[in-house]
């Protein structure tokens, strides 16, 4: 499960051997974020975002747990106690806040921590169980989020809850039964709030089991670095802790500054007022728009405004945007290239700065905006260029690309020659290279 | 004796090769099976609407007050219903449009009821995700074709309520519904 060097964990204490007989708990910390984990010596700070994921994971968990302690999900009285956690109980407007800034924090990171999968090559051969297990920890995630942003029963609460339904009632003879199952009405109420908090607060304990898997496939390969070149020894490698323990910690603390901001400066910047109103079913808010980390798969939604050949436009809309996000399970095997990291990939490089990243801002811009021209045509144009990208630029440029060199060795990519890295002496000491013939 | 009772085999059934363990094997893997399968039912079906929801799922409305161009909200299982009373220029508009042309073909007089075309009774609650449209309320948006306008996605409808503009694929749905008298409709 990890390179032949790895330290080995030895307990010293009576106590702590005592335990290792019985439970090897600490030798599986120690295995997995200790010493006893040689991870590449050049990650950059793209790396630090799955553990900055972890923490937000664990924000999330801890204030949710709290803040259950005070809600009531109730169709009656939700709402009313949303506001008595704001007003009334001690520390529960910070709760609250850190709670539903923390939700827009995990999804920032975990942007990120996609970003990198994406241009470094992680989700390829032999890491294509971590991706496949990091995209079924992303919808999980956004599940989660969705039935969370129901809870307050306000205006977009509970709009959002009916159009999101709604999207399974597109499917033909079944859609409107799934429908009514899902919500266990007509419309939702009651019944559809009840069942979403169970399910809110269920799934992110489903997310920590997967979240176990995705660090357990992880380290059989052991992590991608910037180069993509895989390790080949000793040199390559330092060990998690104390190293990249040390750098996620400070990260963590720098991230902390940025989620601070938002909690106590500009708690509501990323909600929506109207759901400050309490749920209406007689009355639609003006502008339906998801939470912003949906807005590109919402955009994708609404592109699709007339019919395809014999699929309804609706129908069309929704299994777009569930393909968008499917289509990541095929990517491991769309990619073709056997280099992972677009440093090295010149016209892939080119195809993902200046065609997927300007499609997908331009598809989340386009999700928040109002469902009318010219953002159902841009709205059209990204979708497009998205699904290309995946199903026909990726498998082509793979194909035909001719990559850059790539560098022997981690070692080599950062000291420049693999004789630098002098294990055990002090490195690059003037004392150990020979003197030039004179 | 011990030997003896191996070989005349006692736990095969009428010498056809089967043994009694297989025998049990199979019946409690299927059981086992069958039972996995029950117990789904109950903690499928929880989840379908409840009795009560299911219960309260007629309307009584009284229309006594809606003028000729009016409309009114009604609450029907928790969901808006639009009961709307059409000017005779707004069933000459209906009329006027050639079937043939529409998403969801279908005339005036099917989505009204035989000698009461002018009431018009559909659910307000828009065919493609579930907004309400507006044009029921006074003063607002009615959409290009004078019968409600969805803010969401922006899907119009006619005077008879039928799709013509925007993303949703029927038109609003009429639901049952029968007049107890001349000026009270009961819905569901």
């Amino acid at each position: 499960m990890s390179f032949p060097w790895a330290k080995h964990y030895t307990p010293t204490h009576p106590f702590m051997q005592w335990m290792d007989e019985k439970l090897p708990l600490p030798r599986l910390v120690y295995n997995s974020v200790g010493s006893g984990y040689p991870v590449p010596r050049n990650l950059n700070y793209f790396w630090n975002f799955g553990f900055l994921a972890m923490a937000c994971l664990m924000l999330q968990i801890v204030t949710g747990i709290v803040l259950a302690m005070h809600y009531a999900a109730n169709q009656a009285v939700a709402f009313t106690s949303v506001e008595h956690i704001m007003r009334d109980v001690n520390w529960g407007w910070m709760l609250r806040y850190a709670h539903a800034n923390g939700a827009s924090a995990f999804f920032v990171v975990i942007y990120i921590h996609i970003f990198r999968g994406l241009f470094y090559g992680s989700y390829k051969a032999p890491r294509e169980m971590v991706w496949l297990l990091g995209v079924v920890i992303f919808l999980l995630m956004m599940a989660t989020a969705f039935m969370g942003y129901v809870l307050p029963w306000g205006q977009m609460s509970f709009w959002g809850a009916k159009v999101i339904t709604g999207l399974f009632g597109a499917f033909p003879v079944v859609g409107e039964g799934i429908q009514q199952w899902l919500l266990g009405g007509f419309a939702p109420d009651n019944a559809a709030l009840n069942r979403f908090f169970s399910l809110h607060y269920l799934l992110p304990f489903v997310i920590v089991g997967v979240v176990v898997l995705h660090i357990w496939a992880l380290h059989i390969p052991g992590s991608n670095n910037p180069t993509g070149v895989e390790v080949k020894s000793e040199s390559d490698t330092v060990p998690f802790f104390p190293y990249y323990i040390a750098k996620d910690g400070w990260f963590i603390g720098a991230a902390a500054l940025v989620y601070c901001v938002f909690v106590f400066f500009m708690p509501n910047a990323l909600g929506h007022p109207d759901n400050y109103i309490p749920a209406n079913s007689m009355s639609t808010p003006a502008l339906i728009v998801p939470e912003w980390y949906f807005w590109p798969f919402y955009a994708i939604l609404r592109a699709f405004t007339s019919d395809f050949f014999i699929i309804p436009a609706k129908l069309m809309g929704v299994l777009a945007m569930f393909s968008a996000i499917l289509v990541w399970f095929f990517l491991p095997w769309l990619d073709r290239s056997p280099v992972r990291s677009s440093a090295y990939r010149p016209l892939y490089r080119k195809f993902f700065w200046f065609g997927l990243i300007p499609a997908v801002l331009l598809l989340g811009y386009c999700g928040g905006a109002h469902a009318a021209e010219p953002y159902l045509m841009l709205s059209q144009i990204g979708a497009f260029y998205y699904f290309a990208h995946f199903l026909i630029i990726l498998p082509i440029v793979s194909a035909i690309e001719r990559p850059d060199p790539l560098p022997f060795s981690i070692t080599e990519a950062v000291l420049g020659s693999d004789d630098n890295a002098l294990l055990g002496t002090a490195e690059g000491s003037p004392h150990d290279t020979p003197a030039p013939a004179a | 004796m011990a030997e003896e009772a191996i070989t005349e085999s006692p736990d095969t059934v009428a010498g056809d090769g089967v043994r009694r363990r297989d025998f049990i094997n199979i019946a409690a893997v299927s059981a086992a099976g069958v039972a996995g399968v029950a117990v789904l039912v109950p903690l499928i079906s929880q989840m379908a609407p409840s009795a009560d929801v299911l219960a309260a799922s007629s309307t009584e409305v009284d229309i006594s007050a809606i003028q000729p161009g009016q409309a009114i909200k009604a609450v029907f299982r928790n969901q808006p219903v639009f009961v709307r009373n059409l000017t005779p220029k707004e069933i000459a508009a209906a009329n006027a449009v050639d079937i043939s042309s529409l998403r969801d073909p279908q005339t005036l007089e099917e989505r009204t009821l035989a000698g009461k075309e002018n009431w018009l009774i559909t659910m307000g609650v828009c065919t493609h995700l579930g907004c309400v449209p507006l044009g029921a309320g006074e003063g607002e948006n009615k959409g290009e074709f004078g019968g409600y306008f969805c803010p969401c996605h922006g899907s119009a409808y006619d005077t008879a309520a039928r799709i013509r503009k925007g993303p949703a694929p029927k038109n609003l749905e009429v639901p049952e519904y029968a007049f107890t008298s001349e000026t009270v409709v009961k819905i569901g």
